[in-house]
C-alpha cells in the first residue's frame, strides 16, 4: 500500500514543480540518447574495422619457421646434460614448410576450416626502364576466392583468368598506375635468383591500402614455385575459420600439432585491438560523464523539493508517515525522473541513430559512398537505460535520506 | 471517571546546547476520553514542546508517557509512527494540507497509510467526514482554493480520518477570524463531549480557554498549580 501511496505522492510532488521536472528530465533524456548514440556509433564502427580486418587477413597464418630454434641432436638426445657447442652452422636448406602437402591434408580433416598453400616472396618489376619491389604471392586460382577477400576488390580482369592462363598475374591498381600498364600487358618480374620472367596481367584490384595496391601481387602457385626455384614449397598457409574468433584455439592446435609457428589474427593484430580497448575505455567515461551531469539535475531538483517540502514532510511524519516513508517518496521521485528519462530517452537515441544512419560518407580508397556504422544491439540500450536509472536513483537517495532524517518539531516550530 | 488515554509524569524535555534550555520541566498530568483540555502559557512557555511530546513527534528528556495504558518511551520510532496513526490526531495552527492534493485526498491520505480500509470505503469515509463538517462541495478543491476555515475544518477532517482516541491541537484558532474561530472550537468541543474523544488544544485565545473543561498553564516549561473550570483529580 505505501509503496503505491508514495509513488502517488512522488509523482505529485514532480507535476507540481514541472518545468524544473522536465528541465531536469530532459537532461537525462539527452544523456541516455547521447549515451546511446555514441554508444551505439562506436560499437558500430568497432564492429566494422573488426569485421574488414578479419575478413580482409588471414584468420591463421601457419608460417615457415619456429617460434623456438630447434634442438641441436645432442641437446635432444641428453636434455639434462651439460652440453656446448661451438661453431653450429644450421644445415643449409631450402626455405618453405615441409611436407606443406601432408599438413594441408590434416588441416582439411578439421571442421568449419578452410585452408590453402601460398608461396610469396619478394621480385622486382620492370617495365619500360621502371623497377619496382613486389610481392609476389604463389597461390592455387581457385581457392583465392575462398581465403582471401580480393576477389571483392577486382576492378578490371577476373580471377578466373589466371586460371585458365598460367601466366597469369594479378596486379593492383597503383602498381598499374606507376609503370604506366594495362590490363592484358606483360609485366618482367624478377625473382632473387635472378631468374626473369614475363607474366601477363590478366587482373587489377583496388582495395585501398595503397602499399597494398603497390606491392601486392598474385600469381599461379606453380609458376611461382618455379620462379622462385622450390619446388613443392609453400612458405605460409592461409586458414579462414567459419567462426574467426576461435583462431587463437586453433592457432594453438596446429602449432602443436605441426610445430610450425602459427598466427591468429588476434596475434597479429594484438596492440590494435588493445587501442580498440583503450578507446572503449575512454568512449564510456565520457558518455558516463554526460550522464552524471544529468543526475546532478535530477539530484538538484529533488534537492530543492525536499527544502521546498520540508513542512509537508513534518505534516506526514505527524500523520504517522514513516522516516522510511518519507524517504521512499523521495527515492521515488529520482526512479521516476530515470524511468522517464530512460523511455524517452532510448527513443531519442534511436532516432539520432536512424539520423546517422541516414548519413553516407565516401572514405578514401571506398568506391561508393557508405552508411555510417550504427550497432543496434541491445546491450547498448540496456547499459544506457540502467546507468540513467541508477543514476537517477542515486541522486534521489542523498536528498531523501537527508529528508528522512528531519525532525518535525524542529520545522513545526519554525512554522509556527 | 472515564478511561485515561493519555497520561505523562515528571515530563521533561531539554533543548541541549552551549546553555541548554528546559523547554517542558516535570509536567504531571492525565487526560481521559471525552475530555475538552486547553494548554496555556504566555509565548515560549512550553506549550507546543508539551504538544509535540504527547503527539509523540518528539523524545521527551526525562519521565514518562503512556498512551492508552502502554508505555511508548521504549518503543522505536516506527512504532511511535505507528502509534501516531492510529491513536492520535493533529490538527496545527497554519492548516499544513499537502498542497498538491484535494480536500478529499488530505483527508484519505493516512486512511491509505493505515491501510485498514478498502479503498472504496476509504473514499467514502472521506466524503462523510467532509460531508460531516459542511465541506461536501470542497472535496475536489485543491487546498489554495479554500478559505482559511474552510481549511482548518479539512486538517481537523483529516486528523479524524483514522478514528484516533486523541486529538491534539496547536493553536487551531490562531489564525482564523472570530466566526470561523467559533466554528472550529465548537466541532472540537463537540469531538471531545459527543464523540468521547480526548481533546488538547494549546491556545493562547482566553476565550477558547475559558470553554474547557481544564486548563493546563505552562510557565517556563512548568506547570502552574492552578485550577480549571474541573477539578484537577485526573492528575496523577
Amino acid at each position: 500500500m505505501i509503496l503505491q501511496l508514495g509513488a502517488r505522492i512522488a509523482l505529485r510532488h514532480l507535476l507540481a514543480r514541472k518545468r524544473q521536472s522536465l528541465v531536469s528530465l530532459s537532461g537525462i533524456v539527452l544523456g541516455v540518447a547521447f549515451f546511446l548514440t555514441i554508444a551505439a556509433l562506436m560499437q558500430g564502427s568497432e564492429e566494422d574495422f573488426i569485421h574488414r580486418l578479419v575478413d580482409n587477413s588471414p584468420h591463421i597464418t601457419v608460417k615457415d619457421e619456429f617460434r623456438v630454434a630447434r634442438l641441436q641432436p645432442a641437446n635432444q638426445l641428453y636434455p639434462q646434460g651439460a652440453i656446448e657447442l661451438r661453431h653450429v652452422k644450421p644445415l643449409t636448406e631450402t626455405r618453405g614448410i615441409r611436407g606443406y602437402q601432408q599438413i594441408l591434408a590434416g588441416l582439411r580433416t578439421m571442421q568449419a576450416l578452410r585452408a590453402s598453400p601460398v608461396l610469396a616472396d619478394q621480385a622486382i618489376a620492370s617495365f619500360a626502364g621502371k623497377d619496382v619491389g613486389i610481392t609476389l604471392s604463389g597461390m592455387n586460382p581457385a581457392e583465392l576466392t575462398v581465403v582471401t577477400t580480393i576477389q571483392n576488390y577486382i576492378v578490371a580482369g577476373s580471377l578466373d583468368a589466371l586460371q585458365a592462363d598460367p601466366d597469369g598475374i594479378i596486379v593492383g591498381n597503383t602498381l598499374i598506375d606507376k609503370l604506366s600498364l594495362a590490363l592484358g600487358e606483360n609485366l618482367a618480374v624478377t625473382a632473387p635468383n635472378g631468374q626473369v620472367h614475363a607474366f601477363k596481367i590478366v587482373g587489377e584490384f583496388h582495395t585501398g591500402r595503397s602499399d597494398y595496391d603497390e606491392v601486392q601481387t598474385f600469381t599461379n602457385m606453380k609458376r611461382a614455385q618455379a620462379l622462385f626455384d622450390r619446388a613443392n614449397r609453400a612458405n605460409s598457409i592461409i586458414v579462414k575459420l567459419d567462426d574467426p574468433y576461435r583462431a587463437r584455439l586453433v592457432a594453438a592446435e596446429i602449432e602443436s600439432r605441426y610445430g610450425y609457428k602459427s598466427v591468429s589474427w588476434q596475434e597479429a593484430w594484438e596492440d590494435l585491438l588493445s587501442t580498440i580497448i583503450v578507446r572503449d575505455i575512454i568512449m564510456y567515461t565520457v558518455v558516463s560523464a554526460v550522464l552524471v551531469v544529468a543526475a546532478f539535475g535530477i539530484y538538484n531538483v529533488i534537492s530543492t523539493v525536499v527544502l521546498e517540502k520540508r513542512r509537508d514532510i513534518a505534516i506526514l511524519l505527524s500523520m504517522g508517515f514513516r522516516a522510511g516513508d518519507i524517504r521512499y517518496i523521495f527515492t521515488i521521485q529520482g526512479i521516476l525522473l530515470g524511468l522517464a528519462g530512460a523511455g524517452l530517452g532510448i527513443p531519442l537515441g534511436a532516432g539520432f541513430m536512424l539520423g546517422l544512419m541516414q548519413v553516407r560518407l565516401k572514405f578514401i580508397g571506398s568506391s561508393e559512398p557508405v552508411p555510417l556504422p550504427i550497432d543496434w544491439s541491445w546491450p547498448e540500450f540496456a547499459i544506457a537505460a540502467g546507468f540513467a536509472i541508477a543514476a537517477a536513483l542515486c541522486a534521489g537517495l542523498l536528498p531523501a535520506r537527508k529528508a528522512a532524517r528531519l525532525q518535525p518539531v524542529d520545522i513545526l516550530r519554525g512554522a509556527q | 471517571m472515564s478511561e485515561v488515554v493519555i497520561a505523562c509524569e515528571r515530563l521533561a524535555r531539554r533543548l541541549p546546547g552551549p546553555v541548554p534550555v528546559m523547554l517542558v520541566d516535570g509536567v504531571t498530568f492525565s487526560i481521559a476520553r471525552g475530555e475538552f483540555v486547553a494548554i496555556t502559557g504566555p509565548s515560549g512557555s512550553g506549550k507546543s514542546s508539551l504538544l509535540y511530546l504527547l503527539g509523540l513527534l518528539d523524545r521527551p528528556t526525562g519521565g514518562r508517557i503512556w498512551v492508552q495504558g502502554r508505555e511508548i518511551l521504549t518503543l522505536d520510532d516506527d512504532q511511535l509512527a505507528a502509534h501516531r496513526l492510529a491513536e492520535i490526531g493533529f490538527v496545527f495552527q497554519f492548516h499544513f494540507l499537502l498542497p498538491e492534493f484535494s480536500a478529499l485526498e488530505n483527508v484519505m491520505l493516512p486512511m491509505q497509510r493505515l491501510a485498514r480500509l478498502a479503498a472504496p470505503e476509504v473514499r467514502t469515509r472521506g466524503e462523510a467526514l467532509l460531508r460531516q463538517f459542511g465541506l461536501a462541495d470542497e472535496a475536489t478543491k485543491l487546498p489554495s482554493q479554500l478559505s482559511g476555515g474552510q481549511s482548518q475544518r479539512v486538517a481537523i477532517a483529516r486528523a479524524l480520518a483514522n478514528d484516533p482516541v486523541i486529538i491534539l491541537a496547536d493553536e487551531p484558532t490562531g489564525n482564523l477570524d472570530s466566526a470561523a474561530s467559533a466554528n472550529v472550537r465548537a466541532i472540537l468541543k463537540d469531538l471531545a463531549h459527543r464523540l468521547d474523544r480526548a481533546v488538547v488544544v494549546v491556545t493562547h485565545d482566553r476565550e477558547f480557554a475559558a470553554d474547557a473543561d481544564r486548563i493546563i498553564t505552562i510557565v517556563d516549561g512548568q506547570m502552574l498549580p492552578m485550577p480549571g473550570r474541573t477539578s484537577r483529580s485526573a492528575a496523577g
